[in-house]
């Protein structure tokens, strides 16, 4: 089955994907190498991870998120996840899963503010 | 008891079917949306256990009642290679694939009910309950 991928936008510096369907396991492989891929041909310095209509997220896609964030921080991007559901994040503890590493913010607006401000701190971009 | 639904597992996209089998089936019973998030995401742990370690198994959803209380059962089944220590899969962050190792322990945590069955080379069934509030 051919899986939809998820678009990444690009403004200026930052590039932001909002997923709006149901991530399987490999769609959501798929999307942490478009991203990281879309990273590279950018150079974007910023990434923003929309989960607001994301309504479950296991082990595996937080691992994902966990691991988007720290293979982006790798490169020099900041990511920034926003839109958390209460419900998702009310699983995430409960899993155990708190993804301490992983900067969040409540929306688009005010992930973009963050970012925003994490790339300021570091001057150039670099980490 | 009630007969229930059952979901097929095979691939990692019977994993999302089989979470929206439950999760469909804990709002029809008027779960509020914190518990159907609860009940979707141990669902999808269990189910992705299928696949990962067993290759095929069902999930099996149906309602349950105790007491005069209604609630969500959830039995997964497979004819994996079993486990063959519950209490050290049952720990926090052990795993043996690409999971945080909060499969298992974790799903029991979004549950009420809890019971798990593995013999070695013959299987696993995991049964799982959420009780209505």
């Amino acid at each position: 089955m051919e899986s939809l991928r998820i678009p990444i936008l690009k403004i200026g510096d930052v590039l932001i994907a909002s997923i709006q369907t149901t991530l399987h396991d490999s769609s959501a492989v798929q999307f942490k190498d478009d991203l990281l891929q879309r990273i590279f041909e950018t150079r974007a310095r910023g990434l923003i991870v929309d989960l607001t209509a994301v309504e479950v997220v296991d082990s595996f896609i937080a691992r994902l998120i966990s691991d988007i964030a720290s293979m982006a921080g790798l490169m020099g991007t900041r990511v920034v996840i926003t839109g958390l559901q209460p419900a998702v994040a009310i699983t995430l503890v409960e899993l155990g899963l708190e993804l301490p590493q992983v900067l969040t913010a409540l929306n688009l607006e005010k992930g973009l503010a963050a970012l925003q401000r994490q790339v300021e701190e570091s001057g150039d971009g670099a980490r | 008891m009630a007969p229930g639904k059952v979901a097929v597992i095979r691939s990692d996209l019977d994993i999302v079917i089989a979470r929206t089998l439950a999760r469909d089936t804990a709002k029809n019973m008027g779960f509020g949306a914190i518990d159907q998030a609860r009940i979707a995401t141990a669902v999808s742990e269990l189910a992705r256990n299928i696949f990962l370690y067993a290759g095929t198994g069902t999930v099996t959803v149906r309602e349950a009642e105790r007491a005069g209380r209604r609630g969500i059962e959830i039995v997964c089944e497979d004819q994996g290679p079993g486990i063959a220590n519950i209490d050290v899969v049952m720990q926090d962050g052990y795993s043996t694939s690409r999971g945080m190792g909060m499969g298992l322990p974790g799903a029991k945590r979004l549950m009420d009910d809890f019971e798990i069955r593995s013999q070695e080379g013959v299987g696993t069934t995991i049964v799982c309950r959420k009780w209505r509030m």
